[in-house]
């Protein structure tokens, strides 16, 4: 199967840039003090994202660099490393390196690898434990000058000449990572004397890190925004080179260690970098003679400077602007077939000649004419069905558009984990909203990677178990009802339910005695963090994905559940509403309100038996449904609604499903179902906690539509509190 | 909204009232516990009578609920409780004035409920005058200016400071008085 994928680069691209837009807006929002753990999940998963994607489409550059970035960031998450505000700087140059990157590959130039060589070498420092060379890499993107010659990487290449005499006893390259304090100038201390002073101890290499000097307006001409990484080769021993830090040592960051080479790795690398992106840079072969002669060049940045950093005067080089200055914005297109717009045509047209009719008749209307009356209004209601179900058509797309990202991501995975993999692809042409198709995109993508790397087994390890040697993995579309089912089947090894079970007992997911059903087992892998893969692959296994599956599915009204047998293989069954538009919904009153249920997430009806109802201490009511006990909501207490009673003999209960947690909603009254229009709430006002839109009923007024999965959440109800809570209700029922 | 775009929302507003009246401004003015207070009529959509609206669980109180204006969900804030002023029962000419209001999430549309609609003026610059600085307790930020006509004064409202924000500014009828106390 052959698939012109740049088709769908555009999309790649679009997605790409939003998933960097929320690393770069999330990592300024990181406190380091503090790590937000939600922060640094979203910042995780754009990158696992960006990774995903880019390798479906080929662009191992920039797959293999978010892979590295994304290690340090797992370590992060999962408390291994603590988050210092050099990691922070670094990922932020990632960002802008990755946005080159991807800018480049959008307008199809080749991309320059200098800059993320650089950062990869930098990111595998901090991973091996080494001290960080901390470059200071150039944004190519950088438009005006100031601020590009601020940014610049200034070096001065000190080499003393008088002490070449020592070069024959044991020479240590020493690598001096020195931050000092902002007050570092006001303090009276001079950088520059103290790298006069090294460099009389051997041969000096400084570079100066400019990254925090703020804005020219925002800047202090006395505080010292300016950090160094000095490379100093010579004979002298730590502690005399610790002797020269000696008055800023207590205030400032300074860290010695001994390299192993001479420094060559680092160096050389930005050497590439720094001449590529023209960026200025003055190479001062003898500096204590030419720094005091360095002129005060009227350019901001000797004006930042000012201090030590004088020593390099920039040479004021406008980097060429990037070719993301020309950069399309392309406004997002659909295309439909014309079949859909000449039927649409002709409804209009029949809406037309209804409404002169009707318009006629209203003319010179008697009671004679009722019937045709009722007969004009039936067929205006006909029409309207028509032409809305017709306009709705038009957003539909054929899955075919999301499908068709597979077979060359199955290819290029099956040969890097060296497995025999067919993809089949069924239903192609069931067609669904072109929103949820954009945002279905990602979770498929997540699941068919899952079912590459975990769900099948190698070649050798399937002739075992008595299997033929290429695994097979079907995509499956097709409606049902007011649905849309997606299928994805492997036949590989299943679930496995022992190593399930074990790793949730240690992440404490659940208790050591707890005994699970089979279904409950296999939903625990859509539990945060959890994954089951010993080793961690380019492929899969950080945990990310099944917990962000489920959510952005549920996000879009959605649900999805797995059935594995074990040794046979998985299915995952996605169930989503064919449009977001339009929502089939139960019409409820609570005092003197009327709310809409989403008609989906609805289990039962019923009227209460109080003798099913407990009270559990702590405030809240459970009922017992047959086997399970539900929490009970009172609706008119989270809301603020005054009820019609507070006697829950008196009202109905609303039995409703998110993700296999039930919550039951006290109602005062059950009215219609009906098809809404979902209108947003966040045009004109604010997310409101509990509702997730707003519609218009017949009668013009305004009906809120609830949104259950916020509900539960308000209502303090939690998903894995459900076996919890069985413990406690069976507990308080045999008090 | 960022400077830009402030700078270009308020040269549309010079050109079309420039083009009728050189150098002024149009106002709508409208009463609330016998103050006149004024509104850029640029801003003002349209005036509705009051008519029950849906409430928003868990809303802040001045925030009366939402209605359904031609197809679009529109929020309706009281503006007498958002002032800290005495509430009122609504009557017959209890009216909402429906205002395009500049955030800086884009444009919003919403309703202000008010005690009744007064008049129009046209006011040149020169008339304006800015509000007194009141010490810290007294937030005049939503206060454009305050302008005397006919020996009364009013109180021009900036409705993006007043409704843009999220928060509620510390507005209260000790303002007002204050306000009131310094013009004479």
């Amino acid at each position: 199967m052959s698939i012109d994928l740049s088709q769908f680069h555009q999309v790649f691209f679009e997605e790409s840039f939003e998933g960097l837009q929320v690393m770069e807006s999330s990592l300024l929002e990181l406190d380091c003090e503090n790590v937000d753990s939600e922060t640094i999940n979203s910042i995780f998963r754009a990158a696992h994202s960006i990774k995903g994607s880019s390798s479906t489409f080929g662009f191992a550059e920039v797959a293999e660099f978010t892979h590295v970035l994304e290690t340090l960031l797992d370590q992060v998450r999962e408390g291994a490393r603590r988050l210092l505000p050099e990691h922070v700087d670094l990922l932020l140059q990632s960002v802008d390196c990755l946005r080159g990157m991807l800018t480049a590959l959008q307008a199809h130039e080749t991309v320059d690898t200098a800059q993320s060589c650089v950062l990869t070498q930098a990111f595998n420092d901090i991973l091996e434990g080494r001290q960080p060379t901390t470059p200071s890499v150039p944004r190519s993107d950088d438009i005006d000058a100031e601020q590009s010659v601020a940014d610049a990487t200034h070096r001065t290449d000190v080499s003393a000449g008088e002490q070449d005499a020592a070069a024959d006893a044991e020479l240590i390259t020493w690598h001096i990572r020195f931050v000092p304090d902002i007050n570092l100038l006001r303090t009276g201390n001079e950088p520059l004397r103290m790298f006069r002073e090294l460099a009389e101890m051997g041969e000096l290499e400084v570079q100066v890190d400019a990254g925090k000097v703020p804005d020219l307006t925002g800047l202090h001409p006395e505080e010292c925004h300016l950090s160094w990484d000095l490379y100093l080769t010579t004979t002298r021993s730590q502690a005399e080179i610790e002797e020269i830090f000696e008055w800023v040592v207590d205030d400032s960051d300074i860290n010695i260690t001994a390299t192993a080479g001479v420094f060559s790795g680092g160096v050389a690398a930005t050497a590439g970098t720094t001449q590529e992106t023209a960026i200025a840079e003055a190479v001062v072969p003898s500096a204590v003679a030419s720094v005091s002669e360095a002129p005060a060049t009227p350019s901001p940045a000797t004006a930042v400077a000012g201090t030590g950093d004088s020593a390099a005067k920039p040479q004021a080089s406008k980097p060429a602007p990037a070719a993301g200055a020309a950069k399309s914005s392309e406004s997002t297109s659909i295309r439909v077939a014309i079949e859909k717009i000449d039927n649409l045509v002709n409804l209009v047209g029949e809406l037309v000649i209804t409404q002169s009719m009707l318009g006629q008749l209203g003319s010179e209307f008697d009671v004679s004419k009722l019937q045709k009356l009722q007969e004009g209004l039936a067929q205006l209601e006909h029409n309207t069905r028509e032409l809305q179900e017709s306009v709705m058509r038009i957003r539909m797309l054929p899955i075919s558009f999301t499908f068709s990202r597979f077979p060359r991501m199955v290819r290029d995975l099956s040969k890097q984990l060296g497995k025999k993999i067919e993809l089949k692809l069924l239903g192609e042409q069931t067609e669904l909203d072109k929103t949820v198709m954009e945002k279905i995109g990602d979770p498929l993508v997540h699941l068919v990677r899952n079912a590459l790397d975990h769900g099948l087994e190698t070649p050798t390890d399937r002739r075992a178990a008595g299997k033929p040697e290429t695994g097979t993995i079907t995509l499956n579309a097709f409606h049902q009802g007011g649905n849309i089912i997606i299928e994805i089947m492997d036949d590989g090894k299943g679930l496995n339910r022992d190593k399930i079970l074990a790793k949730a007992r240690n992440n404490g997911v659940i208790g050591a005695e707890e005994v699970l059903s089979d279904e409950q087992i296999q939903e625990l892998i859509f539990q945060p963090g959890f994954s089951t893969a010993e080793q961690v692959t380019d492929v899969s296994g950080r945990g990310v994905g099944m917990d962000v599956v489920r959510r952005n599915i549920q996000e879009l009204n959605g649900s999805i559940e797995v059935k594995s047998i074990e040794g046979e293989g998985s299915t995952f069954t996605i169930r989503l509403p064919l449009t977001l538009a339009i929502l089939d919904g139960q019409l409820i009153d609570v005092g003197r309100q009327t709310f809409i249920i989403p008609l989906v997430s609805i289990v039962e009806s019923l009227q209460p038996d109080m003798s099913l109802i407990n009270h559990v201490a702590g405030g809240c009511d459970v009922f017992r449904l047959r086997d399970e006990y539900i929490p009970i909501i009172k609706l008119w207490e989270i809301f603020g609604v005054e009820p019609r009673t507070t006697n829950l003999a008196e009202s109905l209960l609303v039995v409703v499903e998110v993700g296999n947690a039930k919550v039951a909603l006290v109602v005062d009254d059950l009215l219609g179902q009906q098809q809404v229009v979902i209108k947003s709430m966040e045009t004109n006002y604010k997310k409101v906690d509990g509702i997730s839109g707003a519609t218009i009923l017949g009668d013009g007024t305004v009906s809120l539509i609830l949104d259950i999965t916020d509900l539960i959440h308000m209502a303090g109800v939690h998903q894995q509190s459900k076996n919890g809570l069985k413990l406690v209700a069976s507990k308080t029922r045999a008090a | 909204m960022n400077a830009a775009e402030e700078r270009a929302y308020d040269n549309s507003e010079m050109d079309v009232s420039g083009r009728e009246n050189e150098q002024t401004d149009q106002y709508l003015t409208f009463i609330m516990a016998s103050e006149e207070y004024g509104v850029d009529i640029l801003s003002v959509q349209e005036i509705r009578g009051w008519e029950s609206v849906t409430p928003i669980p868990n809303a802040p109180p001045h925030v009366k609920g939402v209605i359904n204006l031609r197809g679009t969900i529109v929020p309706i804030i009281d503006l007498r409780q958002r002032f800290g002023l005495e509430k009122v029962e609504y009557g017959p000419l209890t009216v909402v004035i429906v205002l395009k209001v500049a955030t800086r999430k884009g444009a919003r549309v919403m309703g202000i409920v008010v005690d009744a609609v007064s008049d129009v003026y046209s006011l040149a610059g020169d008339d304006m005058k800015s509000a007194p600085d009141l010490g810290d307790h007294v937030n005049t930020q939503y206060i454009k200016g305050l302008v005397n006509v006919n020996n009364k004064m009013v109180i021009l409202l900036d409705i993006n400071e007043l409704l843009g924000a999220d928060t509620i500014p510390d507005v209260s009828i000790n303002a007002i008085k204050e306000l009131k106390e310094s013009q004479h």
